[in-house]
């Protein structure tokens, strides 16, 4: 996956959309700009498997030495995988966080919420003009 | 950002290292440069640079200054030995607390003792209001805006100062200070910090602020001395134990409730608080200032609510994750009951309880 291929939440959440059996599962992360707004990530919270997320809604959060940042869901749907290996290998996000940083996978349930999300260029641009 | 932001005179030199720069009591000041553990590391094993210009630093005169200074402090100021400082609160009648400061008597070329006093940022501009109101009140300047303050800290602090000073301040004691002539002009130098580590802090005129940054950063090369923000600052003052206005004091906290019996002096003198410091420790029952250490990663943030076996206990003023020690701590004010060393606790984290026990403070002290 490339973070060229991906959709973007303008709260920096990244998303992945796959088919698997006819069904469109979502992958969910945050961007690399984000972890190095954040730096110094020491915990992460993330929802159990079958919690309904909904877009613009938080659905865990992560902490850093200085504060907490809740985590937005870029789209509708249900919580059908979370990666708990993250939660110990949060050191490994900045260099990661398009592969190995994924944070949950969502069954889509409303197509309409990826119609919100923005495409690389738009988000490279946002990430531009913030800082 | 606010138009009406303040700048220090080392605004330039923090934006050209990149630093991120948030808004502190009015003030535009570097959070953090690279990050916040690794400024912090480096303050523990090398040295770092702050700027901790947004400080307030006010000069008193005339000859009523010493005994003006002294009734308005928890702790002695006619009895400061030239050249020394202390760390002293200031208090309301009600043992309420203005704010923690420290106080200077510096000994002058011509002789006469001289007095000054650094104050919290967030606190300068209430309490030069406050003394401008007292009926002894002496003469006051702020001198914040035209000179800058500069902390060096860490364990090569002292050498790299050496060659800049040309004399070495390891000569002078621990919360000690002198004002000396310097090729840059008229500075005070002191051996004090808010870190944890030994070091110094600088006072220097505004103008001579940037070239003095910038040589400390070169003398310091071999050191890899490095600039630290206000992310690091505050983390290194939590494991050294030291409070913060707004978090572990304030206008609601009483003085006798800090633990910080060492900076209230209350025989033989008199200081306005005194009579409710005394009926406070005489009634007892207030809350205890405690370390704890939580279990997990996740860090207890300011607010958050202790228990002791289901009953409120206190609260979380200040938490982090500890960047020497790799686990989250905080310090907190909580009941007597709960206050003895090697409680088991839990703290409410956003909804979820966690286990935390309290623990001898400082959590970091120098060896």
């Amino acid at each position: 996956v490339k973070p060229e291929d991906l959709l973007y939440a303008d709260t920096h959440e990244w998303a992945f959309v796959d088919e698997q059996g006819g069904e469109k599962v979502v992958t969910v992360g945050i961007s690399k700009f984000a972890v190095e707004q954040l730096t110094d990530l020491v915990y992460i919270e993330l929802p159990a498997v079958a919690t309904q997320v909904q877009a613009g809604q938080e659905f865990g959060e992560v902490e850093s030495v200085k504060a907490v940042s809740p985590l937005y869901s870029p789209v509708d749907g249900e919580v059908v995988e979370v990666n708990e290996a993250l939660k110990d290998a949060l050191e490994g996000l900045s260099d990661d966080s398009y592969a190995g940083g994924w944070m949950i996978k969502v069954r889509l349930s409303d197509e309409a919420s990826l119609g919100r999300l923005l495409d690389h260029a738009a988000y490279e641009k946002q990430c531009a003009d913030a800082s | 950002m606010g138009v009406d932001q303040l700048k220090t005179p080392l605004h330039q030199n923090h934006t050209d290292r990149n630093a991120r720069m948030v808004d502190f009591a009015g003030w535009s000041m570097p959070v953090q440069y690279e990050g916040i553990v690794a400024e912090h590391l480096a303050t523990r094993s090398g040295v770092t640079l702050f700027d901790v210009s947004h400080m307030g630093r006010l000069s008193f005169s005339g000859s009523k200054a010493a005994t003006f200074l002294d009734r308005i402090s928890t702790r002695s100021v006619t009895t400061i030995p030239a050249g020394r400082i202390r760390y002293s609160l200031i208090c309301r009648e009600d043992g309420g607390i203005l704010d923690d400061v420290l106080i200077y008597r510096m000994a002058s070329e011509s002789g006469e003792s001289q007095y000054s006093m650094v104050v919290n940022a967030s606190n300068r501009l209430k309490i030069v209001d406050w003394l401008g109101q007292q009926p002894d009140a002496c003469s006051l300047m702020d001198l914040t805006c035209e000179t800058a303050m500069i902390a060096v800290q860490g364990p090569a602090a002292l050498g790299v100062v050496a060659r800049w000073l040309g004399w070495e301040p390891a000569e002078m004691p621990y919360y000690s200070g002198k004002n000396v002539h310097h090729t840059c002009g008229p500075i005070t130098v002191s051996r004090t910090g808010y870190t944890g580590e030994d070091g110094v802090e600088l006072i220097v005129q505004a103008g001579q602020a940037s070239t003095v940054w910038e040589t400390l950063m070169e003398l310091g090369g071999e050191q890899q001395i490095r600039p630290a923000g206000l992310g690091a600052r505050d983390t290194l003052r939590l494991e050294a134990a030291m409070p913060l206005y707004g978090h572990e004091l304030g206008e609601s906290i009483h003085a006798a409730q800090t633990g910080l019996d060492f900076a209230i002096q209350c025989k033989d003198r008199d200081f306005i608080g005194k009579q409710a410091i005394l009926n406070a420790r005489e009634k007892g029952g207030l809350p205890v200032r405690v370390g704890l250490e939580l279990d997990g990663k996740r860090p207890a943030r300011e607010g958050a609510e202790i228990y002791l076996e289901n009953n409120k206990v206190g609260e979380v003023t200040s938490g982090t994750f500890s960047p020497t020690f790799s686990k989250p701590i905080a310090m907190a004010y909580v009941e007597g009951s709960a206050a003895s060393l090697g409680t088991s606790l839990e703290v409410d984290i956003r909804g979820s309880r966690h286990a935390a026990v309290v623990v001898q403070l400082p959590f970091y002290q120098r060896t």
